[in-house]
């Protein structure tokens, strides 16, 4: 099987997994790191939401393969500053967004993009911004994502 | 979102608590350190007046003198068990609820009763999670929205005698007059400013003996925590991503397990051709047939979904094999009980409205984990439920009930699924198959078209009417079975909905003790008929309150039309109780009603009286071929809820912020519910295999404005009603008729988009489980 070398939140993992094993497994099951979540396995709940060199992307549909040496992958775990939460993380406890929060890891970490995004673009983080998340929460907390994304890009 | 409080009325005069406060009885434990304790169903013992509901004129339905959350906390009186608080030598707090939590918040809202008592911050209690305890029998059920109902009285009894035992063990330290004693944030202090912390205090308030003590709780007048907005304590995990579902923790060698699954719905393995294949390939460790199907073990979810995908079986029919929604329907029409007023006689409207299936996933699938030995089992999960479930997975195993140790873990959502054990069972069953631990999940797939549903139901409305007054209200709801095997959280009581006959009777007084009609309607009759078609139901943010809820708006929305009633004052004239009206004036004057609305829009009421709350929305909703026709990739549109105004007046509250919280939930299910999200049954199984499929609700479907008061009943209320499942009913019905309004047209069944043709390709039924796509690179975004 072969050995991988991973930049995993900041730190180099190496990890033994076949080629095809898509990578929220080797996060989850093989690395043990299990903030992003299963939540359909086909690139649709957005629940395994991480980042890749900064953009927001769903490892349940990437192949390990395709991981290379120098991507930096980060997940919910990686995404404050020891600490010190990234403003999102605070703006998602200052709106008491979360219910179960099975989805929340995946719903910050698709805002945080989402706000890059927009200011790359030029674009205000608006509601027609946010309606752009497909991320789903079945515990139905959209309104308070909206205020929590929405006050944290001010802060961002 | 804005959210608005209604000042309560006046207190009672004066600053002290009224003379004869009520008292109840507490224990003390013996034990080196302080352990109290109370009955979890025992209430008042003397004095002090009782709250009960205003006078009901008219003659009282079920629900309105009595209702589900009563028959929740009477089942249990007899069995009279303890739950226990205890104060540790660290000046911590702590308590271990025998009920689940899935994200509905009754752990920050237990931790605030607790602090409230006891003077302490609320994080300074732990409260955890308690494991299946059989000795609390019908007490360890978390369902009907019932959590915070039966349990706020006794913890808070405990607390408070904890409480009082801290007190005068600081008074003979400090030497000082117990009264001049105050506690706050785990310190007692005296008027000198010495301080002793609850920490040393808590060996010296300790008793050597078991004893009965009275206890006198804190005047609500006296409230600093309880009322006030509360973000939830485990809110800093969450956001970090430490909160741990039954998924995420690690056990030892309890690897990915993945059921290879019939494509009928409860479809049963016959014979595997290639066993031996699937077990050599990569990461797979073993593949064992089972009762449900072919169960694979692998390092790797992964794999394990790869080993499914391999696996070549043939199979059984299922239990509905052949059934479609047609044929569904059609037993259902041929099942409804009659309606009693005839047709014609007088001036009559009528309602005939059809409920397609829904599925209650959550976003956490089935999943547990579970270490079966040949003496012994460990099983993790979240269950609502874990006493019935200690039994059933004891009787699968062979094994005494002793012998199997439930441990019950936060779960990623409930809705009423999570009373049923499904995944755990089967774990169970595996994990003795295999002889390992194994950590099974269900995969989007198999909780979609597998899992558990809200069953197809029909709803029936005649109305007799004069000129300005309702004569009669019949409503006949003919249902799918609703399984309630799980009872009320006991083994016993499970065996008995087992029983035949057991389940109807066991729906149908579920039904009369949920169902009132909020109006005076003249001659009120609701009449349940349920039909087994072995479906795999469950409860789903309520049992049958939406769909009657809406049948009935709708209908009294026709009424008001017939008499050329305004909508609104309609309601208001008819409603049973001041209550009502309170939560009706309260979205009527917020949401601004009857302001003027473009062609293609429209505002909608509805109301609702249920787990001794009133709920009343507003509800603005916008059908314009623009907004209707806007193009999401594979996401459905249609109409556009554009602003809920919500009311609920749920007697005492806890904690504001948590009420807010499910109100919210409620209304994105209502939306769902009525205008997105079914299950199409084809051909013995459902089409739907993931959220591609099955539309709950999503950003663009979710209000741009959603407004939330809490309206503070008159009677200050000393108990707090439930919550969890409040919201979704009076949504419901307030969507339903906005809609009825924009289009110009009364929808006969929910979703209204059911009928439209799939905006999807259905996914294979073999293999089982679609593969994960390996384009995800080519999907991503960022600054
Ligand atoms: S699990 Fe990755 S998108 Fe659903
Ligand atoms: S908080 Fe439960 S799914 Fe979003």
């Amino acid at each position: 099987m072969p050995t991988r070398t991973l930049h995993l939140n900041g730190e180099k993992v190496t990890v033994e997994a076949e080629d095809d094993v898509r990578l929220l497994w080797v996060i989850r099951d093989l690395l043990g790191v299990t903030g992003p979540k299963y939540g359909c396995g086909i690139n649709v709940c957005k629940a395994c939401t991480s980042h890749i060199n900064g953009q927001a992307f769903n490892p349940c549909s990437v192949p390990v393969s395709d991981i290379k040496e120098s991507d930096e992958i980060t997940t919910i775990e990686g995404l404050a500053d020891g600490d010190k939460l990234h403003p999102m993380q605070q703006a998602w406890i200052d709106m008491d967004v979360a219910q179960c929060g099975f989805c929340q890891p995946g719903q910050i970490m698709a805002a945080v993009a989402k706000v890059e995004q927009c200011r790359k673009e030029g674009r205000d983080v608006d509601d027609a911004a946010i309606e752009e998340i497909r991320n789903i929460c079945r515990c139905g907390t959209y309104n308070r994502i909206r205020e929590a994304i929405k006050a944290g890009a001010e802060e961002m | 979102m804005a959210q608005h409080r209604v000042a309560p009325p006046p207190k009672r005069e004066g600053l002290r608590a009224p003379v004869g406060r009520r008292k109840f009885l507490g224990y003390l434990v013996a034990a080196p350190t302080l352990v109290v304790a109370a009955e979890l169903t025992r209430q008042e013992i003397f004095g002090g007046p009782s709250a009960t509901a205003a006078p009901i004129t008219s003659a009282p339905q079920p629900p309105e003198a009595y209702d589900l959350l009563d028959l929740l906390r009477d089942a249990s009186r007899p069995t009279a068990n303890l739950i226990r608080v205890e104060v540790n030598r660290d000046g911590t707090v702590s308590f271990a609820l025998p009920r689940s939590d899935n994200g509905q918040g009754i752990i920050t809202s237990t931790q605030m009763i607790i602090a409230e008592e006891m003077g302490l911050d609320v994080d300074q209690v732990q409260v955890t999670l308690a494991d299946a305890r059989p000795e609390l029998l019908f007490n360890q059920i978390t369902g009907g929205s019932s959590t915070t109902f039966t349990t706020y009285t006794p913890i808070r009894v405990a607390a408070a005698l904890a409480q009082m035992r801290l007190l005068d063990a600081a008074a003979q330290i400090l030497n000082q007059d117990v009264r001049t004693l105050t506690a706050r944030k785990g310190l007692i202090t005296d008027t000198l400013g010495n301080a002793l912390p609850i920490g040393d205090l808590t060996e010296p308030a300790s008793s050597a003996v078991d004893q009965a003590v009275d206890v006198v709780l804190k005047p609500r007048e006296d409230f600093t925590i309880i009322g006030k907005p509360q973000t939830k304590t485990d809110a800093r995990d969450i956001v970090t991503g430490r909160k741990s579902f039954v998924n995420d923790l690690k056990i030892p060698d309890a690897l990915p397990t993945v059921i290879c699954r019939a494509p009928d719905l409860n479809g049963t393995p016959d014979d595997v051709e290639n066993l031996k294949q699937v077990r050599a390939m990569p990461g797979i460790t073993d593949v064992e047939v089972v009762s449900t199907g072919v169960a694979v073990r692998a390092q790797t979810f992964g794999q394990a979904i790869d080993g499914v995908r391999a696996l070549q079986v043939s199979w059984n029919d299922g239990t509905v094999h052949g059934e479609s929604d047609e044929t569904i329907l059609a037993k259902l029409k041929a099942a409804e009980l009659p309606l009693v007023v005839p047709a014609g006689a007088v001036e009559t409207v009528e309602g005939s409205f059809t409920f397609y299936f829904k599925s209650n996933s959550s976003l956490e699938p089935n999943s547990a984990i579970a270490d079966v030995r040949s003496d012994s089992a460990t099983i993790w999960g979240p269950m609502k439920n874990p006493v019935t479930a200690q039994a059933a997975i004891a009787k699968k195993l062979g094994l005494p009930q002793n012998a199997v140790t439930v441990h019950v873990v936060q779960g990623g959502g409930s809705f009423g699924r999570k009373l049923f054990f499904d995944a755990a069972l089967e774990a169970a069953e595996v994990s003795q198959a295999m002889g390992k631990p194994v950590k099974l999940m269900w995969t989007r797939a198999d909780d979609s078209r597998q899992g558990r549903v809200h069953g197809m139901c029909t709803s029936r409305v005649r109305a007799t009417v004069t000129k300005d007054s309702v004569l009669s209200f019949e409503q006949r709801h003919t249902s799918v079975s609703t399984d309630f095997t799980h009872g009320l959280g006991d083994a016993i009581t499970a065996a008995g909905a087992k029983a035949p006959g057991g389940n109807l009777t066991f729906a149908e007084s579920i039904f009369e003790l949920t169902q009132a009609n909020p109006y005076n309607f003249g001659v009120s009759t609701r009449m349940l008929n349920e039909v087994d078609m072995r479906f795999n139901t469950s409860s789903m943010r309520n049992v049958y309150s939406p769909d009657v809820t809406t049948a009935r708006e709708v209908v009294t929305d026709q009424l008001a039309n017939k008499m050329g009633r305004d909508a609104y004052e309609f309601r208001r004239e008819f409603a049973r109780s001041d209550r009502i009206r309170g939560v009706l004036d309260a979205v009527a004057k917020q949401g601004r009603w009857g302001r003027s609305m473009k062609n293609g829009t429209a505002q909608g009421l509805g109301i609702h009286h249920e787990y001794k709350g009133v709920t009343a929305a507003l509800v603005e909703i916008d059908c314009r071929p623009e907004t209707v026709n806007r193009k999401i990739r594979e996401g459905v549109t249609g109409p556009r809820v554009t602003k809920v105004t919500f009311a609920i007046d749920a007697g005492l509250v806890i904690n504001p912020k948590g009420i807010e919280a499910q109100m919210m939930g409620g209304i994105n299910d209502a939306i769902a519910l009525i205008l997105t999200s079914s299950l199409h049954l084809t051909d013995g199984h459902f089409v739907e295999a993931s959220w591609d499929n099955y539309f709950y609700t999503r950003q663009w479907n979710t209000p741009p404005e959603l407004n939330i008061i809490i309206v503070e009943p008159d009677d200050q209320a000393d108990e707090p009603g439930g919550a969890g499942e409040a919201a979704v009913a009076a949504t419901c019905g307030a969507i339903a008729n906005a809609y009825a309004k924009a289009v110009g047209k009364v929808p006969t069944y929910f979703p209204i988009n059911h009928l439209d043709p799939f905006p999807f390709e259905p996914k294979p039924l073999v293999p089982p489980i679609p593969e994960s796509p390996v384009d995800g690179l080519r999907y991503t975004y960022g600054g």
